[in-house]
C-alpha cells in the first residue's frame, strides 16, 4: 500500500482498492492492502520492482470497473485499515529481506519436517511471523486450528496461498497437523508497547471484560476464557496476537469475508461492533501480556449474571476431538 | 445486375447448405427421449456401480463448489471464452435433474444436449463422455438420483459474444464433436480395451493432456501430446513423449502407484493432476488402474515435445527490463532456499522431496509448472497410500521474478540437466495469472 501510495494519486488508489474489494471478495486484510494480490504487502513491493508504472496500471485498472457504487462503510473500513497496515507492512518487508531461509537441518521423518511448508510463513514452530499477518499457531486449541484449516479449504476463510497449499490434504492429516501445532509450547514475545489513547483502551477493556448489554454484546471473556487464553478444544485465546492481526480478523468478520461453521457466533457478535469498537478491543487486547500459564482453559467460565449463552458451530470431527488420534511423531 | 443476383443466390444457397450441414452434424446419433420416464426404483448395486463410475469421471470436481453441497453445481470453470458454470446434478425436481429420465441423462452424456435439447458447452467434457456406454451412463444416473436433492438454481454462464450463442456452439460441435460409443479393438487385449475406454471416456484425460487450438478444440490426430491448460496456466505434459510424461519405459506398477497414491518411485503429481488423483483415480480399483496403465504404456511414443510457443495463449506483455543473473547468484539462491530439501546435487530425498537431477518434470520444454510450484509451493495429495505427504513452502513472497527465473534456470542446467533457461518475463506471466 505504501508503495502504491507514493506512486498514485489518492483518488485513483482508492478506486483500485475498492474495485478489488468488490470483485475479488478477498479477505479484509487483502481488501486493505491492494488490488492485485492476496499476498502480503511485500509482494506488491516485489512486483513493483519489476514493473513499469504503465504495466502496473494496465494490469490493475481493468479490475476496477465497478467502483462507481459508493459504499461509505467499505471505504471507511479500507482507509481505517490502511492506517493500521503500515507498521506491519514495514515489519513484513524486513522479514522478507531477511529471507525465509529455513535453518539447515538434516532430513528427519517427522511431522515438523512435513509441516515446513507451514512454518516457512508462520515462523519456526509456528511462533508467528514478526509482521503480524501470519499468526501464531503454537499452543492454540487443537479444535480451533483444525476448524481454521477446514474453513480455508471449504471457503469460509480466504487466503489463496493457504487454500492452495492445504487443498489436497485429508481431514485426518489436517487434524494431525492441528494436533502438532497445538502441542507446541514455545514462549510468547512481550506485547508491543501501546501508544493508544487511554480513552480508547478503556473502551476496549470494558467491551472485552463486560460487553455491552444494551447492544446485546457479550463480554469476550464469556467464551474466550477468564484469562483470555481460550478454552479447549475449540475457542482460541486472544492474547499474544498483534493489533494489526486482530483488527484484520475482526474486520474480515465484519465484512463477511471470514466465517465459521454455522451457527457463526463470532460473525453474529462482530456484526454488532462498530469499527471504533473493533479498534478499541484490538488495541487493548494486543497490549495485554500473556500470563505464565498460556494454555487454554479446560472449561468455559460460568455465565455472568444476566448473560446469555451463545451457540457456536464447529466441525463435527472437531467436536469429537478427545477421541481422535493424537499427532504421530 | 444479373451477376450480382447470381452471387446473392449462390451466397444464399451456400448459407442454407452450411446451416443444413451444421444442423445435420449436430443431430447425428440422436437419442429418442420421448418415452415417458419409468417410475424410479432404487437399485443399490446399480447405485454403487454408478458412484464408482462418477469417481472415474471426477464429476464432483466440477459439479461442487468449494464448501458447497455435493453435486449441486455452481462452480465457475474459467475458459478463454468466458466462465461456464456447472449445473446441479442432484435429483431436485425444479433445479436439478429430478425431472430427467435416464434417456435425457444419456443424451447429455452421449450427445451433449440438456433435457430441453439445448446444446451444452464442452467444458462438460461430453466430447469424451460420448464414448461411455449406455449401461454405465444409466448407472451414473441411478447414483445421481440416489443423492439428497438440493434446491440450488443453476447460474447462467458468463460467456463473451459470440460464444454464448447456440449457433456458434453448433458450428463448434460440427467442427470438433462427433458422438459415438467406444468401440473395442478386437486385435487388442480386453485389458487394453478397458484402459482405453477409461482414459478416452470417463477419465477425459485428453481434456487437459491434448493441445487445443484457438477455438478450444482438440484435433483427433493430436493424441495425448500435452497441452497448456487455458487460464490456469498449468501444462499437462505429453503422455507419449519420452521427454515429458511418456510412460512406455515405466514399470506398470509405478504408473498404478502414481494414479493410486499420487506418488511413485520416480514422480509425484501436483497442481491440477493432484486434484484428479484426490477426487478420482485414488478410488479406482487395481484392475482398472492396471488397465489404464497398460493402455498408457502402449501409447505410440512421439519424439516431438511441445514447442515453447505453440500453444501459449497469453496476452502480450511489454518486455520487462532484462535482469542480469549470474550463475553464482542462482547457485546461491538454490543453496539458500532449495538445497535443504532437494539436496546440494538435486538428489532429493526418497519418498519425501522430488529429485531434480534427471527429472523430466524439471527438464521438459514447458516451464509453467516449475514456476507454479516455486511460487505456490504445495503438497502431494493425501491418499490412502501416501496419507501424510511432505510439502513445499510457497516462494511467491520470498523471491522476485528474476530470482525465480534464476533458480529455475539453475535447476534446469545443473547436475547433468541440459534444458534451457527461463526469463523473468515467463515467471511474471504465470505470477500474474495465479489464483488469488
Amino acid at each position: 500500500m505504501f508503495f502504491i501510495y507514493i506512486t498514485y494519486p489518492k483518488a485513483e488508489l482508492h478506486r483500485v482498492v475498492k474495485g478489488a474489494a468488490r470483485r475479488a471478495g478477498q479477505a479484509f486484510l487483502q481488501v486493505a492492502l491492494g488490488p492485485m494480490t492476496s499476498h502480503r504487502p511485500a509482494a506488491i513491493f516485489a512486483l513493483r520492482q519489476h514493473e513499469s508504472d504503465a504495466d502496473f496500471q494496465a494490469r490493475s485498472l481493468p479490475t476496477a470497473s465497478a467502483w462507481v457504487r459508493h459504499d461509505p462503510g467499505m471505504s471507511k473500513l479500507v482507509s481505517f485499515t490502511r492506517q493500521l497496515a503500515l507498521p506491519g507492512l514495514l515489519a513484513g518487508a524486513s522479514w522478507l529481506a531477511a529471507g525465509s531461509a529455513l535453518a539447515a537441518a538434516p532430513f528427519e521423518d517427522t511431522i515438523a519436517q512435513r509441516t515446513m511448508a507451514c512454518t516457512a510463513c508462520h515462523g519456526p514452530q509456528g511462533r508467528a511471523a514478526p509482521d503480524g499477518y501470519y499468526p501464531r499457531l503454537a499452543g492454540k486449541p487443537v479444535g480451533y486450528l483444525y476448524n481454521q484449516l477446514l474453513n480455508f479449504r471449504e471457503g469460509r476463510r480466504h487466503y489463496g496461498l493457504m487454500t492452495q497449499l492445504i487443498d489436497p490434504l485429508s481431514d485426518a492429516y489436517l487434524l494431525e497437523i492441528a494436533h502438532y501445532f497445538s502441542s507446541l509450547d514455545v514462549p510468547y514475545p512481550a506485547p508491543v508497547a501501546n501508544t493508544s489513547p487511554p480513552a480508547l483502551l478503556q473502551r476496549g477493556q470494558r467491551l472485552v471484560m463486560q460487553g455491552d448489554a444494551t447492544r446485546n454484546l457479550p463480554a469476550c471473556l464469556q467464551c474466550h476464557g477468564q484469562a483470555m487464553t481460550g478454552v479447549a478444544p475449540n475457542v482460541p485465546g486472544l492474547l499474544g496476537l498483534p493489533r494489526d492481526y486482530l483488527n484484520a480478523q475482526l474486520g474480515a468478520w465484519k465484512a463477511g469475508q471470514r466465517r465459521a461453521h454455522a451457527p457463526d457466533c463470532m460473525g453474529a457478535v462482530v456484526s454488532r461492533l462498530s469499527l471504533e469498537d473493533i479498534n478499541a478491543v484490538a488495541s487493548w487486547v494486543a497490549a495485554q501480556p500473556v500470563p505464565t500459564n498460556s494454555h487454554p482453559a479446560q472449561t468455559r467460565p460460568l455465565l455472568a449474571p444476566g448473560a446469555v449463552a451463545i451457540e457456536c458451530g464447529n466441525a463435527p470431527p472437531a467436536k469429537a476431538l478427545p477421541v481422535a488420534a493424537k499427532a504421530a511423531p | 445486375m444479373k451477376t450480382s443476383l447470381k452471387v446473392a443466390l449462390a451466397a444464399c444457397a451456400l448459407a442454407v447448405l452450411g446451416s443444413a450441414t451444421v444442423w445435420l452434424l449436430n443431430v447425428r446419433d440422436e437419442v429418442d427421449v420421448s418415452a415417458a420416464p419409468a417410475a424410479h426404483v432404487q437399485d443399490d448395486t446399480l447405485v454403487a456401480r454408478g458412484a464408482y463410475l462418477a469417481r472415474a469421471g471426477n464429476c464432483m470436481a466440477c459439479h461442487t463448489t468449494r464448501g458447497g453441497q455435493q453435486y449441486a453445481g455452481g462452480l465457475g470453470v474459467a475458459t478463454p471464452f468466458g466462465t461456464v458454470y456447472s449445473s446441479n446434478l442432484t435429483p431436485d425436481k425444479s433445479t436439478g435433474i429430478g425431472s430427467w429420465s435416464s434417456a435425457h441423462f444419456w443424451r447429455a452424456m452421449h450427445n451433449g444436449r440438456s433435457k430441453s435439447g439445448r446444446l451444452l458447452y464442452p467444458a462438460f467434457p461430453y466430447t469424451n463422455y460420448t464414448q461411455v456406454t449406455r449401461d454405465d451412463s444409466d448407472a451414473i444416473y441411478a447414483f445421481l438420483r440416489s443423492l439428497p436433492a438440493v434446491s440450488q438454481a443453476n447460474q447462467p454462464h458468463a460467456l463473451r459474444t459470440p460464444y454464448q450463442s447456440q449457433a456458434a456452439l453448433a458450428v463448434w460441435r460440427a467442427l470438433y464433436f462427433s458422438p459415438g460409443v467406444f468401440e473395442p479393438d478386437a486385435n487388442r487385449t480386453a485389458e487394453w480395451n478397458r484402459g482405453a475406454y477409461l482414459v478416452q471416456g470417463l477419465g477425459h484425460c485428453s481434456a487437459c493432456h491434448s493441445p487445443r487450438d484457438a477455438l478450444g478444440g482438440i484435433s483427433k490426430s493430436s493424441g495425448l501430446a500435452g497441452g497448456l491448460i487455458p487460464v490456469q496456466n498449468w501444462y499437462a505434459p505429453s503422455l507419449t513423449s519420452p521427454h515429458e510424461a511418456g510412460m512406455a519405459d515405466w514399470d506398470r506398477e509405478q504408473i498404478v502407484k502414481l494414479l493410486k497414491n499420487g506418488v511413485s518411485a520416480e514422480a509425484s503429481v501436483s497442481g491440477p493432476m493432484a486434484e484428479v488423483v484426490l477426487g478420482s483415480t485414488q478410488y479406482l480399483s487395481q484392475g482398472d488402474l492396471g488397465a489404464m496403465a497398460q493402455y498408457l504404456k502402449e501409447l505410440p511414443p512421439t519424439g516431438n515435445p511441445r514447442q515453447a510457443t505453440s500453444v501459449v495463449a497469453m496476452p502480450a506483455l511489454p518486455a520487462l527490463a532484462a535482469t542480469s543473473s549470474s550463475p553464482a547468484r542462482a547457485a546461491k539462491l538454490y543453496e539458500q532456499h532449495c538445497a535443504q530439501c532437494h539436496g546440494d546435487k538435486g538428489q532429493g530425498v526418497a519418498n519425501a522431496y522430488p529429485r531434480l537431477a534427471g527429472n523430466r518434470a524439471v527438464t521438459m520444454p514447458a516451464t509453467e509448472n516449475l514456476v507454479q510450484i516455486v511460487l505456490g509451493g504445495g503438497y502431494a495429495p493425501a491418499t490412502a497410500g501416501n496419507p501424510r505427504p511432505f510439502g513445499m513452502p510457497p516462494f511467491v513472497l520470498v523471491m522476485d521474478d528474476s530470482e525465480v527465473a534464476a533458480v529455475i534456470t539453475h535447476i534446469r542446467s545443473s547436475w547433468g540437466n541440459q534444458a534451457g533457461g527461463i526469463t523473468a518475463l515467463q515467471v511474471q506471466r504465470v505470477r500474474s495469472s495465479q489464483v488469488r
